[in-house]
C-alpha cells in the first residue's frame, strides 16, 4: 500500500466518472420499471459532457446513481476513482438538481455563505455572486425570486464548493433564451478552470453549442456516445413540410438532401439530412409548391428511429433485483 | 459547521409563523388561563399557585410542541428537494441531524425562557436549585421529542404533517398525563413508558415532585436512543425526488 497521493494527482489518473454495467429499476405500482439497463460511460477530466435524451430516457437516474443518491442494483459508478458518496463527502462534486427550490428566510447571499461553509475549500462567497451574477439579488429573500433568479442561485449552490466536477440535470429548463445564454457563460467560465461538466438536456442545440461530447440515452441505455457534431448530424434530421398535389414521389426522392418521403393528401413531407439543399431543389423542381415549412424532428422523433430495433428487447434480460427504497 | 448552524438559526427565528406559533401561542394561553387566577394561591387544594402551576404546565407543552413543529420545516424542506441538495454537500448526516437538534434546543429554551418571565411577572417565586432542576430536566426530556419531530419530518409530506404531528403529539400528551394527572393503573403503567410523561415529570419538579429517578432516566434514554437511530436512518435514506 502506498500513502494517499493529493488529490491534483489522483484526480489527473483516475477518470473524471467511470459507469459500468449500471443498472438500477424502482418498484412502482405497474410493476417495475427498469429506468437505467447497463449503462458504461467513461468521463476524462476536464471534458463538458452532454447527457441526451428524451423524457424517461434513464438520465436523472444516471445522475442520481453518480451523484449517490441512489444505489445500484448491479455494477458501479466511481467518481475520480472514488465511490459517490466519498467523492461527494470530499467536496469534489457540485450538482444542480432536476427539480428542486431554494429554503426561504435566508438572503440570497446568506444561503450562498451557508452553503459555502459546508466545503473545506469553497470559492468566495463574493466571487460566486459574481459568477452566477447574482450579485445585484444579493440582499434578497431567497422566497422572492423569480423562476429564472431561482435557478441563478441554485447554479450558484453548486458552484460555491470550487468542485471538480459540475453536474447539472437538465439546469435551463424554463429559462427565457437570454437567462439561458446567461447561464452558460457562467458555466463556460467556471470550465475554463479545467473543469468537468456533465450535463443532461433535452435541447440538442445546447449539447451542441456547450458540450464537446454527448452521450444519448434512450430507454435506459446508452445508443449513441461521440462528439456533439456527429451526434448532431445522426439525430439532427430535419422535416420539410408542403402543400404539392402534383408531386411525383420518386422525384421528391432523388432530391438532393431528402432520406424518405411522406404523403398526407396534398401535403408532401420531406425527412431531409440537409435541408437547405433539399429546399431550393423542392423550389427549382416545383415552383408551384406552397405553405413551406421547415422543422427540426426532435429529439424524440430522433431517438425514436435510432433506438427502433432496441424496441423488442426483453425488459427482462437485467437482474430483476428491488432496489434498496 | 458553526456557519452553517448560525443561519439554521437565522432562519428558523426569521420565520413568522413558526415564531407566532412557538412562542406566542403558549405564551398568550399562559396568560388567558393564568391571569384571571394570579392571585389564586392555593389551585385546588394542591397548595400551589395558579400562575405557578399553569406556567409548569405550559412549559411542558411549548417543549413538546415547539419541538414536535421542527418536523413540519423538514417537511417543508424536502418538499422542495432541500434534503437532496444537501446530500450532494460535504454535510454529513450527524452534523446535519445535530444541527436540527440544536435549532430545536435554541427553540424551546427561547419559549421557557419568556414563560418564565411571564411566570415572574405574575408573581411565581422559587429557589434558584428549583428554576436550574426544572429546566435541565425538560432541556433532556426534549430530545426524544425533537427525534421523533426530525424522524417524522423525513417520513411524511409536507401536505400530511400537521395532522400527523398535531395527533401524535396530542396522543402522547394525553397518555403522558400533561392535561390531567395520571396516578393509578394500566394507564399509568403505560403512562411511564413514554417520555411525555416524564416530561410532565420534570415540569413538576418545581411544584415539589420528586424528578425522575432511575425509571424515568432509563425511559428517556431509551426512547432518545431509539427515535435518534430512526430519525438518522430516515434521513439516510430520504433521497428520492420529493
Amino acid at each position: 500500500m502506498t500513502a494517499t497521493p493529493p488529490p491534483t494527482t489522483s484526480t489527473r489518473h483516475a477518470l473524471a466518472i467511470e459507469l459500468s454495467k449500471l443498472a438500477k429499476s424502482f418498484r412502482t405500482p405497474d410493476g417495475p420499471v427498469h429506468a437505467v439497463r447497463g449503462v458504461d460511460v467513461a468521463i476524462a477530466p476536464g471534458e463538458t459532457v452532454a447527457l441526451l435524451g428524451p423524457n424517461g430516457a434513464g438520465k436523472s437516474t444516471t445522475i442520481d446513481l453518480l451523484l449517490g443518491l441512489a444505489v445500484p442494483d448491479t455494477g458501479s459508478a466511481t467518481v475520480f476513482g472514488r465511490r459517490p458518496t466519498d467523492a461527494v463527502a470530499a467536496g469534489a462534486i457540485g450538482a444542480m438538481l432536476q427539480t428542486g427550490g431554494l429554503i426561504p428566510d435566508l438572503s440570497v447571499r446568506e444561503l450562498v455563505t451557508m452553503m459555502a461553509s459546508l466545503y473545506a475549500r469553497p470559492m468566495p462567497v463574493d466571487d460566486v455572486l459574481q459568477l452566477a451574477a447574482i450579485d445585484d439579488i444579493a440582499n434578497r429573500r431567497t422566497n422572492r425570486l423569480s423562476g429564472g433568479q431561482t435557478q441563478r442561485v441554485r447554479a450558484a449552490v453548486a458552484l460555491v464548493g470550487d468542485p471538480e466536477l459540475l453536474v447539472l440535470d437538465e439546469p435551463t429548463v424554463g429559462m427565457d433564451v437570454e437567462s439561458r445564454r446567461g447561464f452558460w457563460r457562467t458555466m463556460r467560465s467556471f470550465a475554463a478552470h479545467g473543469r468537468t461538466i456533465l450535463f443532461a438536456t433535452h435541447y440538442l442545440d445546447e449539447a451542441d453549442d456547450y458540450a464537446d461530447r454527448a452521450i444519448l440515452m434512450a430507454r435506459g441505455r446508452v445508443v449513441a456516445d461521440g462528439p456533439t457534431t456527429v451526434i448532431k448530424a445522426m439525430v439532427g434530421s430535419r422535416t420539410i413540410r408542403a402543400t404539392l398535389p402534383a408531386a411525383d414521389r420518386a422525384v421528391l426522392h432523388g432530391l438532393p438532401g431528402v432520406i424518405s418521403v411522406d404523403r398526407h393528401g396534398a401535403a408532401v413531407i420531406l425527412t431531409c439530412s440537409d435541408s437547405d439543399a433539399a429546399v431550393r431543389a423542392l423550389i427549382d423542381t416545383y415552383p408551384e409548391a406552397r405553405d413551406i415549412e421547415i422543422a427540426g424532428a426532435g429529439l424524440e422523433q430522433a431517438f425514436l428511429e435510432l433506438t427502433a430495433d432496441d424496441a423488442a428487447d426483453p425488459a427482462g434480460s437485467l437482474p430483476q433485483k428491488e432496489p434498496a427504497s | 459547521m458553526s456557519t452553517y448552524l448560525r443561519y439554521e438559526l437565522v432562519r428558523t427565528f426569521r420565520n413568522t409563523r413558526f415564531v407566532i406559533f412557538a412562542f406566542a401561542f403558549p405564551l398568550v394561553l399562559y396568560v388567558v388561563i393564568a391571569g384571571p387566577n394570579r392571585h389564586v394561591h392555593d389551585l385546588g387544594g394542591t397548595g400551589l399557585s395558579a400562575p405557578l402551576y399553569f406556567m409548569v404546565g405550559l412549559a411542558t407543552f411549548a417543549v413538546m410542541t415547539g419541538a414536535v413543529s421542527s418536523g413540519a420545516r423538514i417537511a417543508a424542506e424536502r418538499s422542495v428537494g432541500w434534503n437532496r441538495q444537501l446530500r450532494i454537500t460535504p454535510l454529513s448526516s450527524r452534523a446535519y441531524l445535530v444541527a436540527k437538534v440544536l435549532t430545536a434546543y435554541a427553540m424551546a429554551l427561547a419559549s421557557i425562557l419568556l414563560l418564565y418571565a411571564a411566570g415572574i411577572a405574575m408573581g411565581v417565586r422559587m429557589p434558584a436549585q428549583d428554576w436550574l432542576a426544572m429546566t435541565a430536566l425538560l432541556l433532556v426530556g426534549l430530545v426524544p421529542f425533537a427525534a421523533l419531530g426530525i424522524l417524522v419530518g423525513h417520513l411524511v409530506s409536507a401536505d400530511t404533517i400537521g395532522p400527523v404531528m398535531g395527533g401524535t403529539a396530542a396522543l402522547l400528551a394525553l397518555l403522558g398525563g400533561t392535561w390531567f394527572p395520571i396516578t393509578s393503573g394500566f394507564m399509568y403503567d403505560l403512562a411511564r413508558g413514554l417520555p411525555s410523561y416524564w416530561l410532565v415529570q420534570a415540569g413538576r419538579v418545581s411544584l415539589g415532585g420528586s424528578g425522575w429517578g432511575t425509571l424515568g432516566w432509563l425511559v428517556i434514554a431509551a426512547w432518545s436512543i431509539g427515535l435518534t437511530a430512526l430519525a438518522a436512518r430516515a434521513y439516510r435514506r430520504d433521497t428520492r425526488p420529493a
